[in-house]
């Protein structure tokens, strides 16, 4: 079973998120924002990882920028999930090495198209 | 709706589109005209069906049909199609077509424009590989209302996330608050014309692909059949055929066999043969003497005929 990590700091969305996620057969472990995320994965990796822009303590993109500075911090998959949609951001988190982007509001229709584009299912 | 509105309904569908319906989609044809009636200010479906007879106005008609159709597509649809794309039916163009390089592409029921716009990313990104070639996509629908919104190429947040990989958005749209439009380079690749299946289309002239995914599901084998060798007759001999997830030539036509280990592709059929002598008979005596020349046969002469 791949393990993936929801990191947002709504629990509503990690809620769905994890429910969505859950059907799809992956297990969940949940971060309420990037520095909780960074040491969940210092302890173990992931395979992959559902992470929002906007948090408190720590955003995403500097998240993914520490994550992927990590010994094996390249092997987790990362699908953005956030509310900033303009081009100026993707294009930031692709550079920063997100390997997706999902432009909220999602479903679980947008969910797995996007796991399914980065290949984990 | 009374059972013989509802009867005299499904024979119009049937013969303005081929779109079979079932004796339970009463539900659906509530659910797609009620919404029209409103429209057209008819006070119920009754009434609006009434005015289907031979005396009502072909505006009306085509109002129905279009409300009756289902028009969900999305990027890459399935995926494997646009793998084989990339894969087997390119590569067997850029050498089969070296001599005119043009090559023809046909969207049989284009919707909403995804199906031919994702074909053109294809072409795009395998650009390094085809200069010289000219590439000519057809987008053809019964609808005049999704060909519209195809040619905008405009589209919503959540259908740009549903099969388009996000590199592609950032490559191929350009944003226009919560909508994205596709480039103009893109867009310029793809012509828009209504078109109805069921009606000839041979003069739409000779396509090298055809995409005809997910419309044949609404048929019934009859029109699925006919549909079929009329397709056949618009493609040379090395062209592919695209069918949808649920659809197949299996049991429907000759014209067509499948490319092994491509679900969903077909070549037409090189030994075509009209009439096949019934399993169990002794077919007339072969002229076998050393290898017949496919060109020469009487089987593809006879073809050549009836393609004229
Ligand atoms: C489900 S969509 C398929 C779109 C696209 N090919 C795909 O696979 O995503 C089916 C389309 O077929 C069109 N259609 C239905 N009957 C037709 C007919 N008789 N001639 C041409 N198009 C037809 C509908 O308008 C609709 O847009």
């Amino acid at each position: 079973m791949k393990h993936c990590l929801v990191v947002d700091d709504s629990s509503v969305i990690r809620k769905v998120a994890r429910r969505i996620l859950e059907d799809m057969d992956f297990s969940i472990s949940e971060a309420e924002d990037g520095q909780q995320a960074l040491d969940a994965c210092k302890e173990s990796m992931p395979d992959a990882i559902l992470l929002d822009w906007n948090m408190p303590v720590m955003d995403g993109l500097e998240f993914l920028n520490k994550l992927r500075e990590e010994e094996g911090g390249d092997v987790p998959l990362v699908v953005f999930c956030t509310t900033e949609n303009d081009v100026a951001h993707i294009a930031k988190a692709i550079r920063a090495g997100a390997n997706e982007y999902i432009m909220k509001p999602f479903d679980r229709d947008i969910i797995e198209a996007k796991f399914q584009e980065v290949g984990l299912i | 709706m009374t059972p013989s509105e509802y009867e005299f309904l499904k024979q119009f569908l049937k013969s303005r589109s081929g779109l079979v319906l079932s004796d339970e989609k009463q539900y659906l044809v509530e659910s797609r005209l009620v919404p029209v009636t409103r429209r057209t200010g008819h006070k119920n479906l009754s009434a609006l069906i009434a005015d289907l007879g031979p005396r009502g106005s072909e505006e009306l008609k085509n109002t129905v049909v279009e409300a009756m159709t289902t028009n969900e597509s999305f990027f890459f649809r399935d995926k494997t199609p646009f793998d084989h794309f990339r894969k087997t039916m390119l590569p067997s163009m850029l050498t089969n077509r070296a001599g005119s390089k043009r090559v023809r592409i046909w969207c049989a029921a284009a919707s909403t424009g995804q199906e031919p716009y994702s074909i053109g990313m294809c072409l795009q990104e395998d650009r390094g590989k085809t200069g010289g070639f000219r590439f000519e996509i057809l987008g053809t629908d019964i609808s005049s209302e999704v060909l519209e919104k195809a040619r905008m190429g405009i589209y919503s947040q959540f259908e740009v996330q549903r099969g388009l990989p996000i590199q592609m958005l950032l490559k191929f749209f350009s944003q226009q608050g919560e909508l994205w439009q596709v480039a103009p380079e893109l867009r310029a690749m793809v012509q828009w014309r209504k078109l109805n299946l069921l009606q000839n289309f041979s003069h739409l002239g000779e396509f090298d692909i055809i995409f005809c995914r997910n419309v044949l599901i609404y048929f019934d084998q009859d029109t699925k059949r006919d549909i079929l060798q009329r397709l056949a007759k618009q493609m040379p001999s090395d062209g592919f055929l695209v069918l949808g997830a649920a659809e197949t030539v299996v049991g429907l036509t000759d014209a067509f066999e499948p490319v092994p280990d491509h679900r969903g592709l077909y070549r037409p059929r090189k030994s075509a043969t009209t009439t096949r002598a019934p399993l169990g008979t002794t077919s007339p005596a072969q002229p076998a003497k050393g290898p017949v020349d496919p060109l020469n046969s009487p089987a593809f002469q006879k073809l050549r005929a009836l393609r004229g």
